[in-house]
C-alpha cells in the first residue's frame, strides 16, 4: 500500500509541480527545523530503533552528523523506516532529504534514479549464512540449496550471477522485508540466508541460537554502501558528501568527541583549518565555520561511530578491514579540507 | 407517378442529443464536449509535465526497460523463465502466478463457503454452531495475520527435506513443499488427448440431447453410463492402440533438495489456504442470506412434492437464491484476487512481489510499473465481473425473471 501511495505522490509531484527540481534542500530542512532521513526497518548496527524508539546505528549516525552540522542538535532528525523497495521512490518524491539505508552504490542506481551517491560509509560484500548442522564449509557446496533473500536488493542479482557462473542450481524465495526473510530462514524454509556480510552478522543476533549458524567465507560481490541525495541540488550534495569526509578526516587527525575542544585550541595549521579557526570552508558549504566541531561533538569521528555501532564496541564486533583508514590498510580516504 | 414511403428522420442525431444533452438539448451536448476537452487537456498536461520533469531530474522514463534483462530468479514459474529473460517476461510470470492463486482460491472459497452456509442453515444444532463459529472467527481476524499464521504453521509442521514424509515412495512432503512425480509426454500422448477431447464433446452433446428430451417431451433419459464409457473408454482404447501417453519422472533427494518431479511450494499452499478460508467466511454469509431470501413456502412446496431436503435445496431454492447471491459473490471474487497481492509477505512470487517489487527497485521506474500493475488488476477485475454478470443474467433469464 505504501508503495502505491509513494508512486502516486511521485506521479503527482512530477506531474503537477512546474519546477520539480528543488534546489533548496538546505533551506527546506532549516525551515522545517528537522532533517528527514530514510533508514532501514531495523538492521542492528546500521539503523534500528531500541526499546524506547531511539534510532541507533552507523547509517543513523550519518544523518545525526548532518543534523549536527546544520542545527548543532543530534535530535533534529526524523527517521523514516523504508523497505528496500520503497527507498528510492521516497527519495525521488521528496519525502526524505537523504537516504542513509545500507544502499549499494551501482552505476544503474547512480544514473537512472535521479539521485546521487555521496560517498561510501561502509565497504561491504555479499555473503552466505547457513546452519552449522548442514556441515557446509564453502559457498561452492551449495548446489540445489534453497536461498532466502530480501526482494529489491542487489543481492538477488548477485545471487543469480554467482550460481549461474558456478553452474549450480538453486531455489530463491524472496521476501518483502528483512525480518520476514530472517524468520523464514529460521523456520527452515531455506538452507541459506544471503545478504551483505555485515547484515549477516547483524541478523545472526536476531536468531534464537546465533551459535548454531555460521557465515561462509566467500564474499561474492562488491557492496559499497553509502548515502544518496536527489539530483539537482549541488549544495545539498556537497553537505552530505563532506559530512562523511569530515568524520573521516577527524579520525585521521585524532580528533574525537572527547578531545575536540582541546584540539581546537592547538596551534596546528591543519587542525585550525579543519576545526574552523582558519578559513571559511563551512560557510562555503552553507553551514557554519565550526561545522566539523559540531559533527564530531554530535556523533564522534568515523572510527568512534564504527566502533560504537558495528565494531569492537558493539555486539556485532566486525573488524575494521576494508573500512579502516587508507593509512592503516583500509579504503576510507577523504579528500583534504583546504 | 409512384409514391415512395417517407423516410423516418435520422435517428442518430436525435439519440446523441438525448443521451449527451438531456433536457438541455444541443447546448447540453456542447457543454459535454467542452468538459471532455478540458479533461483531455488536463491529462495531457499531467503526462507531458511528468515526462519533462522526470527528464530534468534524470530519472529514467518510458517502457524501454521491459526489454532489458531482469537478472534475478523466481521460484515458481508456469512458463519457462531464467534470470536472463526480460522484465516483460517477469511481468507475465508474476501475472500467471497471481492468476493461478486467484483461480484456485476462488474455487476453494466457493466450495467452503457453500458448505459452511449449509452448515449454518442446518437444523442440526452442532453443525450450525460450528458454521457460526467459523464465520465469526475467520472474518474478524486480519487477513495478513492469517496468511502469516498458515505459512508459519505449515512450515513449522513439516520436516526438512532429508527427513521428508514419504507417500508410498513417489511423493514427498517437506518444508520445501510437496514433490510429486511429473508426467513426461510419450508417443501415445497426442491420440490420448484427442480421444479425451472427443469423449468430453460427445458427453456434452449427450447431455444437451437429454435435457431437451426432458424439458420438451418430459422423457427422462439415463445418460451417465454412456458418459462414463465415453470419458474413460475412448482414452483407454487409445492407450491400448498407441501405447502409454506419458510416464512419470520420480523425484529423488539430491544434496539439499529433491531433483526431478513437480513441486508445489509451501508459499502457494499457505496463500491459497488463507485466501480461500478467509473469503469463504464472507461467501458463507452471502449464500446464507441468498437462501434465506427465498420464501420458506418454496421449501414446503418441495416437501409436499415428495422431494428430499437436499433435492429441494438443489433444484428449487438454490437456483432462486443465486439471483441474490451472484452480485455480492462477484465482490468477494474480486476481493480475493486483490488480496492475493499480500503474497509478498510470505515470499510467494506474485505480480506485486516480482514486478511491482523486485523489478521496480531494480529499474526504479515506479510510475510505469505501478501504472502497469494497477492496469492489469483493473483488467482482471473487470473481466471477472463481466463473466459473473453474464452468469447472473443467465440465472435470472432461466428463472423467467
Amino acid at each position: 500500500m505504501k508503495r502505491v501511495t509513494l508512486a502516486l505522490t511521485l506521479a503527482l509531484a512530477a506531474g503537477l509541480s512546474a519546477q520539480a527540481a528543488d534546489a533548496q534542500t538546505l533551506k527546506t530542512v532549516k525551515d522545517r527545523g528537522m532533517l528527514s532521513c530514510g533508514v532501514s526497518q531495523g538492521l542492528p548496527g546500521f539503523s534500528s530503533p531500541d526499546d524506547k524508539g531511539n534510532w541507533t546505528g552507523l547509517d543513523v549516525d550519518v544523518c545525526r552528523a548532518i543534523a549536527g552540522a546544520i542545527f548543532n542538535d543530534a535530535t533534529k532528525v526524523k527517521f523514516v523506516p523504508l523497505s528496500a523497495k520503497d527507498r528510492f521512490t521516497a527519495l525521488q518524491s521528496g519525502e526524505i532529504d537523504v537516504l542513509s539505508r545500507n544502499t549499494t552504490w551501482t552505476i544503474s542506481r547512480d544514473t537512472s534514479l535521479g539521485a546521487n551517491f555521496t560517498g561510501v560509509t561502509y565497504y561491504d560484500g555479499q555473503g552466505f549464512m547457513v546452519k552449522k548442522s548442514l556441515k557446509v564449509n564453502s559457498a561452492l557446496e551449495l548446489n540445489s540449496a534453497s536461498v532466502c533473500v530480501q526482494t529489491g536488493t542487489t543481492t538477488e542479482q548477485n545471487l543469480a550471477d554467482y550460481f549461474k557462473a558456478n553452474n549450480m542450481k538453486y531455489e530463491v524465495i524472496a521476501f518483502g522485508t528483512n525480518d520476514e526473510t530472517v524468520k523464514a530462514y529460521e523456520a527452515g524454509r531455506c538452507d541459506v540466508f544471503t545478504t551483505d556480510q555485515s547484515g549477516l552478522y547483524a541478523n545472526r543476533l536476531k536468531i534464537a541460537n546465533p551459535n548454531d549458524h555460521m557465515v561462509l567465507p566467500e564474499i561474492i560481490s562488491k557492496e559499497p554502501l553509502g548515502p544518496m541525495v536527489r539530483h539537482g541540488d549541488d549544495q545539498w550534495f556537497d553537505i552530505v558528501k563532506w559530512t562523511l569526509f569530515a568524520m573521516i578526516t577527524a579520525e585521521e587527525l585524532g580528533v574525537t568527541s572527547k578531545n575536540v575542544d582541546e584540539k581546537a585550541k592547538l596551534e596546528n595549521p591543519e587542525l585550525k583549518r579543519v576545526l574552523g579557526a582558519d578559513g571559511n570552508f563551512g560557510e562555503q558549504l552553507g553551514l557554519t565555520k565550526d561545522w566539523v566541531v559540531r559533527i564530531v561533538k554530535t556523533v564522534g569521528n568515523y572510527g568512534e561511530v564504527f566502533d560504537r555501532n558495528v565494531g569492537a564496541g558493539s555486539p556485532l564486533a566486525i573488524n575494521r578491514g576494508l573500512n579502516n583508514l587508507w593509512n592503516k590498510g583500509g579504503l576510507q580516504y577523504a579528500p583534504p579540507i583546504r | 407517378m409512384s409514391t415512395e414511403a417517407r423516410k423516418p428522420p435520422p435517428q442518430i442525431a436525435l439519440k446523441i442529443r438525448r443521451i449527451l444533452g438531456g433536457k438541455a438539448g444541443w447546448n447540453g451536448v456542447a457543454v459535454q464536449f467542452a468538459f471532455a476537452a478540458i479533461l483531455g487537456w488536463i491529462s495531457y498536461e499531467i503526462v507531458s509535465n511528468a515526462r519533462a520533469n522526470l527528464e530534468n531530474q534524470h530519472i529514467a522514463a518510458g517502457f524501454g526497460f521491459l526489454r532489458n534483462n531482469a537478472g534475478f530468479d523466481v521460484n515458481q514459474t508456469l512458463i519457462s523463465y531464467t534470470g536472463s529473460d526480460t522484465f516483460l517476461r517477469v511481468f507475465v510470470v508474476g501475472l500467471l502466478n497471481t492468476l493461478v492463486v486467484s483461480v484456485v482460491g476462488i474455487v476453494f472459497a466457493t466450495l467452503i463457503g457453500f458448505i459452511v452456509a449449509l452448515c449454518r442453515l442446518s437444523p442440526n444444532w452442532l453443525l450450525s454452531r460450528v458454521g457460526e463459529i467459523y464465520v465469526e472467527l475467520i472474518r474478524n481476524l486480519p487477513l495478513l495475520f492469517q496468511i502469516l499464521f498458515w505459512y508459519l504453521a505449515v512450515l513449522a509442521a513439516l520436516p526438512n527435506p532429508r527427513q521428508s514424509i514419504s507417500l508410498f515412495g513417489i511423493a514427498f512432503i517437506s518444508n520445501r513443499g510437496l514433490v510429486v512425480p511429473s508426467p513426461i509426454g510419450e508417443r501415445g500422448l497426442e491420440p490420448f488427448l484427442a480421444m479425451l477431447a472427443l469423449g468430453i464433446v460427445a458427453a456434452l452433446v449427450l447431455r444437451f440431447y437429454a435435457r431437451r428430451a426432458l424439458f420438451q417431451e418430459g422423457r427422462m433419459i439415463r445418460i451417465w453410463p454412456y458418459v462414463l464409457g465415453l470419458l474413460f473408454g475412448l482414452p483407454l482404447a487409445a492407450m491400448l492402440v498407441f501405447g502409454l501417453p506419458f510416464t512419470f519422472e520420480l523425484p529423488q533427494l539430491k544434496g539439499f533438495n529433491f531433483a526431478g518431479g513437480a513441486r508445489i511450494i509451501p508459499e502457494f499452499v499457505a496463500l491459497t489456504l488463507a485466501l480461500s478460508t478467509y473469503t469463504a467466511a464472507f461467501i458463507a454469509e452471502i449464500v446464507r442470506a441468498g437462501i434465506l431470501s427465498v420464501h420458506s413456502g418454496q421449501m414446503e412446496a418441495g416437501a409436499s412434492l415428495g422431494l428430499s431436503r437436499g433435492a429441494t435445496l438443489r433444484l428449487i431454492v438454490v437456483p432462486q437464491a443465486m439471483r441474490v447471491i451472484v452480485p455480492p459473490l462477484t465482490n468477494q471474487y474480486l476481493n480475493l484476487t486483490k488480496n492475493s497481492s499480500l503474497a509478498v509477505a510470505i515470499g510467494y512470487p506474485d505480480l506485486v512481489s516480482v514486478f511491482a517489487g523486485t523489478s521496480l527497485s531494480q529499474t526504479g521506474q515506479a510510475i510505469e510499473i505501478i501504472a502497469m500493475t494497477m492496469g492489469i488488476y483493473l483488467l482482471i477485475s473487470l473481466l471477472t465481473s463481466a463473466v459473473m454478470s453474464v452468469y447472473g443474467w443467465r440465472v435470472s433469464r432461466s428463472l423467467g425473471a
